[in-house]
C-alpha cells in the first residue's frame, strides 16, 4: 500500500455509518465466540446468529434508499453494496435455520458452524463492498478460510461413515489456495505495472504496447475468479465437494460462495474497461460458452441430486458471465440489472433447492439420491411442490423468478448481439430442462413400498416455503425488484 | 375486464378442483364442468358485444413499467371463436375423463384447467412478454398431464413434448426481445405492445431472422414438417383428455400465432419466407398422410392426421388473403372438433380393451354399433365430406391458396385423397371384417353410455353446423381478419403474397 494513494484521506466518524452492517456482523461473531466460550447453549447461538444478521441486514436495507457515500479507500458502501448485503445476509440466516434441521441430531458440538457461518458471511459483505485489492484478497480468504471448516465440519462424527467432508474440504482448501495464488500473481503484475492496489488502477494497464502484461495479469487474475466461480474449465472441484460437504456447507458454499465473488467480478467489469483488453474478453467469452455447454451435458449423467445442482452450477455461472460480458459490450445498465436479478433468482432457487435437501437429510444420512425423492409428491406434497418451484425456476418457466432472470440475460445479450452466447443459452436451457424434469418425474412416480423415512423440520420447511412464495412473487409480479435493482444498478 | 375473469377463474377453478379433492374424490370433475361451463357462458356472452377499436373486450394495466410490458388482453371474433372452442373442449375432455381417470383426480383437474388458462392468455394478450409467458404456462401442467396419467412410455413422451416446445419457445424469445430492442433503438423506449412492435421498421436479413424465430416457436407448436416429431409420441401417450386438449387447442396456439404474430409483425419477410413455409405445408399435408397410413397404433395414425390437416391451415395462413385465413380459421375449428372427437372415441377404446393396436381389432360394429357410427361420423368428417365442417375449412383454404401458389396448392389438394383412404382403411380395420376377441380382453367392450353420447352428439352439432351454414363463423372472424389483413397499424399494407 503505497501512502501516497491515501495521501488525502482521512477517516471520519460519519464513514462508520456506512460500515455499520459490516460491523454489526463483525460483532456479532464476536459474541458468538464469547457466548459459546460461556456456555454452549445451540438455541441461544442460533437466535444471536440469526439476530445479528438481522440487524445486519436490516441496517443494510435503512442505507439502501439513500445516496451512494463517498467512496472509502478500501471499501464502497453504495447502494449496490448495501443491496447485496441484505441478500447475503438473509441467505445466511436461511442456511443457519435450514442447518438447524440437519445437525438436529449431531454428535459433536453443533455451535461452532454457526460462528464459521457468521465469519464467512462476513467474508462475503467485505467482497460485497470490496474496490480494492487488498479487501478483495480479505474478504475472498475470510471467506473461503470459514468454508474451510464448514465443510469438513462432521469430521469428528462418529455417525457420519465416511470421509467424504474430509475430502471435499481438503479438495476445495487446495484448489482455493490455488487459485488465490494466482490471483495474488496477477495482482503483483497489475500493481508493478500501474503501481495502484484500487480497482480504478486498473484502467492504467496498457492497452497498447506493453499489452503482454497486462493480458497476463489479468488472465490471472480470471483463471483464479473462475476457480471460485466454477467455470469450465476451472469446475473439476465443484461436483466432489458439492457431495462431500454436508448440505447446509454446500448451500452456503452454492450461493454466497458464488455471488460473493459474482458481486466483485461485475463491479471490476462495469467501473474498470478491463475486458477492454481483447483477448480478456475473447476468454470471458470462452469460458461461458464452455461452462453452458460443458456444465450441462454432464449434469446429464449423474444420479446424485447434490452432483446435478453442481453441474447445473456451473451451467448457471455461464449464463450469467453472458450479462457480464454484455455490460462490457453494451452502454446502458440492462446487463447490469441483468446480473443482480439473476443472481437474486439464483441464490433464491438453490437455497430452496439445497433447503430441500437439508430438510430431508442429517448429519448421518444425506438424502442426495434421486431415487430418494421417488413420490415425494404424494409423501410430502408442499414440499414437493415447492421444490419442483425450484427446479422449474432453474429451468426459467414462467411464473418463477427465474424465468424473468433469464428474459433479463436474453435482453443483455440481445442488447450487445452476443449471437453465440444465446444460442448457447438456448441450447443449454433444453438439455438442463431435461435432467431438471428428470427429478420432477421422480417425485411424481408411485412412492416404492420401501422408501424412507422422510425427515421433518419446521424451520428448514418455512425457509423452504418463503422461498418458494418469493419464486412465485418475483415470477409473477417482479416490478418491485425491478425497481429497486435499477436504482442500484453501478 | 371480463378477459380476465376468463384468466383468474380458470387458475382459481383448478386450485378449487385441487382442494376439493380431500372432501370427496369425485367433486374435482364437479368442479371442472362448472368452471368450464360457467367460462363458455361467459364467452358466449361477449357474442354480442359491439366492438371498441376492433376488439370485442379488452383490458390494459401496467405490469413491468420499466420494459414497457403491460397486462393488456384483448379479443376479436377470430380470438373470440378459438376462446369458445377451448371451453367447449375443455368440457369435452372433463367429460372423457370423468371415469377414466381416478388416479390423483384433484391434481389432475387442477393441471386441466391450468393449461387451458394459458391457452385462453395466449389467445387474448396482445403484449408479447404477456403473450410468452401464457405460452410457457400452457406447457407445465400439460407435462405433468401426461407424465402422470399417461399410457406405457409417457415419461419419454412428456419430456419430449416439453424438451421441444421449450426450447423452440426459447427461440421465440430471443426473437420477441430482439423486435423489442428494435423498437427501443427506433423510438427511445421499451415496449412490448403488439400494436407499437407493428411498426418496428428493419433491416431485410434481421427481419427474416426474427420472422424465422417467431415461425419456429409457432411451427414448432402447429406442427409442421420439419418439427412435428414430438407430437405422435405425445398425443400417443397422454390420456385422452389430454390428447383433446393437445390436439384440439394447444396446436390451434401454433395457428394463432401464425395469424396474429409471425405474418403481420414481419410482413417483408413473411412475404418473402411463404413459398418456403407452403411448401413445408404441403410436405407435411401429403407426408404426414402417408405415414398416418403406416400406422397401427390407432392414436399415433391420429396423431399424423393432425399433422397432415394443419398443413392445410399453414398454406391458407401464408396465402394470406382473405378466402384463405377464413379456411384456415375454420379448419382449426373443424379439426378441433373432429380430432377431438377421434382421440376420445381411441381413449374410450383403449380404456375397454386396454390396446390402441388396430392390426389386433375388427368386427367391432356386430359389438358396439353406437360407437362404430360414431367413428365413421368423425372419420368422414375428417376426410373432407361436404356438408361438414372440415370441407368448408380446407376448401376455402385451398381455393384462396390457388391465388397465391398454383402448384403447391394442387399438390396440396392430393391430400384430400389420402385422407379418404387412411380415414376409410381405418373404418374398415377396426370396425368391419370379423370380430376375433383373441389378443386383447373383450369382456369389457361396452358400448356408449348416454353421457358419452351427448358429447358426441354435441360435437357432432357443431360440425354440422359449420357445414352448412359456416357464413355464421365466417361472419365473426371476417373483420378481425380484414383488420390483420390491412396490417392494423395502418403504415404496412399487406398485399397477397405471390411467390
Amino acid at each position: 500500500m503505497t501512502p501516497l494513494e491515501y495521501a488525502g484521506y482521512t477517516m471520519s466518524a460519519g464513514d462508520l455509518i456506512p460500515l455499520l452492517p459490516l460491523l454489526a456482523v463483525t460483532a456479532s461473531s464476536i459474541w458468538v465466540m464469547m457466548a459459546i466460550g460461556v456456555k454452549r447453549n445451540y438455541p441461544f447461538i442460533l437466535g444471536s446468529t440469526v439476530g445479528g444478521l438481522l440487524i445486519a441486514g436490516l441496517l443494510a436495507m435503512n442505507l439502501l434508499p439513500g445516496p451512494a457515500p463517498d467512496s472509502m479507500p478500501l471499501l464502497t458502501m453504495d447502494p449496490y453494496a448495501q443491496f447485496f448485503t441484505v441478500l447475503i445476509c438473509a441467505l445466511a440466516i436461511g442456511v443457519s435455520l435450514v442447518g438447524h434441521n440437519y445437525w438436529a441430531e449431531f454428535d459433536d458440538q453443533r455451535e461452532e458452524f454457526l460462528l464459521l457461518l457468521l465469519l464467512a458471511t462476513l467474508g462475503a459483505v467485505v467482497l460485497a463492498g470490496a474496490n480494492h485489492f487488498a479487501s478483495l484478497l480479505l474478504g475472498l480468504e475470510t471467506l473461503s478460510m470459514s468454508l474451510y471448516g464448514m465443510l469438513a465440519y462432521p469430521v469428528q462424527s462418529e455417525r457420519a461413515p465416511n470421509g467424504h467432508a474430509l475430502e471435499s474440504a481438503v479438495k476445495y482448501l487446495i484448489l482455493s489456495a490455488v487459485s488465490t495464488a494466482m490471483i495474488l500473481f496477477g495482482v503483483a503484475l497489475v500493481y508493478a505495472e500501474t503501481g495502484s492496489l484500487s480497482f480504478a488502477g486498473l484502467e492504467g494497464l496498457p492497452a497498447g504496447p506493453g499489452i503482454g502484461i497486462s493480458v497476463v495479469a489479468l488472465l490471472l487474475i480470471s483463471a483464479g475468479v473462475a476457480f471460485k466461480l466454477s467455470l469450465f474449465p476451472f469446475h473439476i472441484w465443484t461436483p466432489d465437494v458439492y457431495q462431500g460437504a454436508p448440505a447446509p456447507a454446500t448451500a452456503y458454499l452454492a450461493t454466497i460462495g458464488k455471488i460473493a465473488v459474482f458481486i466483485v467480478l461485475l463491479r471490476v467489469v462495469v467501473e474498470t474497461r478491463t475486458l477492454g483488453i481483447a483477448p480478456v474478453a475473447v476468454v470471458f467469452s470462452l469460458l461461458a460458452l464452455l461452462s453452458i455447454v460443458a456444465g450441462n451435458l454432464l449434469a446429464l449423467l449423474q444420479d446424485n441430486l447434490k452432483r446435478i445442482l453442481a453441474y447445473s452450477s456451473i451451467a448457471h455461472m455461464g449464463y450469467l458471465l453472458i450479462a457480464i460480458i454484455a455490460a462490457f459490450y453494451a452502454e446502458g445498465p440492462i446487463s447490469v440489472e441483468a446480473v443482480s436479478f439473476y443472481l437474486f433468482a439464483y441464490v433464491i432457487m438453490t437455497l430452496g433447492a439445497f433447503g430441500v435437501v437439508s430438510l430431508l437429510s442429517s448429519d448421518a444420512q444425506e438424502r442426495d439420491s434421486i431415487s430418494d425423492y421417488q413420490g415425494m409428491f404424494w409423501r410430502r406434497p408442499w414440499l414437493a411442490a415447492a421444490f419442483t418451484g425450484m427446479l422449474l425456476s432453474l429451468a426459467g418457466i414462467p411464473l418463477t423468478a427465474g424465468f424473468i432472470g433469464k428474459f433479463y440475460l436474453v435482453l443483455a445479450g440481445v442488447e450487445s448481439g452476443l449471437w453465440l452466447l444465446l444460442a448457447a443459452l438456448v441450447v443449454g436451457s433444453g438439455i438442463g430442462l431435461y435432467y431438471y424434469l428428470r427429478i420432477v418425474y421422480r417425485m411424481l412416480l408411485p412412492e416404492p413400498a420401501d422408501a424412507p423415512e422422510l425427515r421433518e423440520g419446521n424451520a428448514a420447511f418455512s425457509v423452504v416455503l418463503v422461498l418458494f412464495m418469493l419464486l412465485v412473487l418475483f415470477g409473477v409480479y417482479p416490478a418491485s425488484l425491478m425497481n429497486l435493482i435499477q436504482a442500484i444498478a453501478l | 375486464m371480463i378477459l380476465t375473469w376468463l384468466i383468474a377463474l380458470l387458475f382459481v377453478g383448478g386450485l378449487l378442483a385441487w382442494f376439493s379433492e380431500r372432501i370427496d374424490p369425485a367433486w374435482p370433475r364437479w368442479v371442472a364442468l362448472a368452471v368450464l361451463t360457467l367460462e363458455l357462458l361467459m364467452m358466449l356472452s361477449l357474442l354480442g358485444a359491439a366492438p371498441e377499436d376492433g376488439w370485442l373486450a379488452a383490458y390494459n394495466h401496467a405490469w413491468l413499467p420499466r420494459f414497457g410490458i403491460a397486462l393488456h388482453f384483448a379479443a376479436d371474433g377470430f380470438a373470440l371463436l378459438l376462446l369458445l372452442l377451448t371451453a367447449f373442449l375443455g368440457i369435452v375432455a372433463v367429460g372423457s375423463a370423468w371415469s377414466e381417470i381416478n388416479y390423483r383426480s384433484g391434481f389432475f383437474y387442477f393441471n386441466l384447467l391450468w393449461t387451458l388458462a394459458g391457452v385462453v392468455g395466449v389467445f387474448t394478450a396482445l403484449d408479447l412478454f404477456l403473450f410468452f409467458f401464457f405460452w410457457e404456462v400452457m406447457l407445465i401442467p400439460m407435462y405433468f398431464i401426461i407424465a402422470i396419467w399417461g399410457h406405457e412410455n409417457k415419461f419419454y413422451a412428456a419430456k419430449k413434448f416439453f424438451i421441444f416446445t421449450q426450447v423452440s419457445g426459447l427461440i421465440m424469445l430471443v426473437s420477441i426481445v430482439v423486435l423489442a430492442w428494435f423498437h427501443y433503438l427506433q423510438f427511445g423506449f421499451f415496449s412490448f405492445a403488439y400494436q407499437d412492435l407493428l411498426n418496428v421498421g428493419m433491416n431485410r436479413s434481421m427481419e427474416m431472422w426474427v420472422m424465422l424465430g417467431f415461425f419456429i416457436g409457432f411451427a414448432t407448436k402447429l406442427p409442421s414438417v420439419p418439427f412435428h416429431n414430438w407430437l405422435p409420441d405425445a398425443h400417443s401417450q397422454a390420456p385422452s383428455a389430454g390428447s383433446i386438449i393437445l390436439a384440439g387447442v394447444l396446436l390451434k396456439t401454433g395457428a394463432y400465432g401464425l395469424v396474429r404474430f409471425a405474418v403481420p409483425l414481419f410482413p417483408t419477410a413473411a412475404a418473402e419466407f411463404a413459398p418456403v413455409a407452403m411448401t413445408l405445408a404441403a410436405v407435411s399435408i401429403l407426408y404426414c398422410a402417408k405415414v398416418a397410413f403406416a400406422q397401427a397404433d390407432f392414436k399415433r395414425l391420429i396423431a399424423y392426421t393432425s399433422v397432415s390437416h394443419m398443413g392445410f391451415v399453414t398454406l391458407g395462413v401464408y396465402a394470406w388473403n382473405e378466402l384463405a385465413l377464413q379456411g384456415a380459421v375454420m379448419t382449426m375449428l373443424a379439426h378441433g372438433l373432429s380430432s377431438a372427437a377421434l382421440f376420445m372415441l381411441a381413449g374410450a377404446l383403449q380404456h375397454r380393451i386396454h390396446t390402441r393396436n388396430m392390426l389386433e381389432m375388427g368386427g367391432f360394429w356386430g359389438r358396439v354399433p353406437r360407437m362404430s357410427a360414431v367413428a365413421l361420423f368423425f372419420s368422414i368428417a375428417a376426410l373432407g365430406m361436404p356438408g361438414l365442417g372440415n370441407f368448408v375449412g380446407e376448401f376455402l383454404a385451398l381455393l384462396g391458396a390457388f391465388q397465391a401458389n398454383q402448384v403447391l396448392t394442387i399438390v396440396s389438394a392430393f391430400g384430400l385423397i389420402f385422407a379418404s383412404v387412411y380415414s376409410l382403411w381405418v373404418i374398415q380395420k377396426v370396425f368391419h371384417g370379423k370380430y376375433s376377441d383373441k389378443a386383447f380382453d373383450g369382456s369389457h367392450l361396452l358400448d356408449l353410455d348416454n353421457r358419452e353420447m351427448v358429447y358426441y352428439a354435441a360435437m357432432m352439432a357443431g360440425l354440422v353446423w359449420m357445414g352448412v351454414y359456416p357464413q355464421s363463423f365466417l361472419d365473426l372472424s371476417a373483420p378481425a381478419l380484414q383488420s390483420l389483413l390491412e396490417g392494423q397499424a395502418g403504415n404496412v399494407v399487406i398485399g397477397a403474397l405471390r411467390p
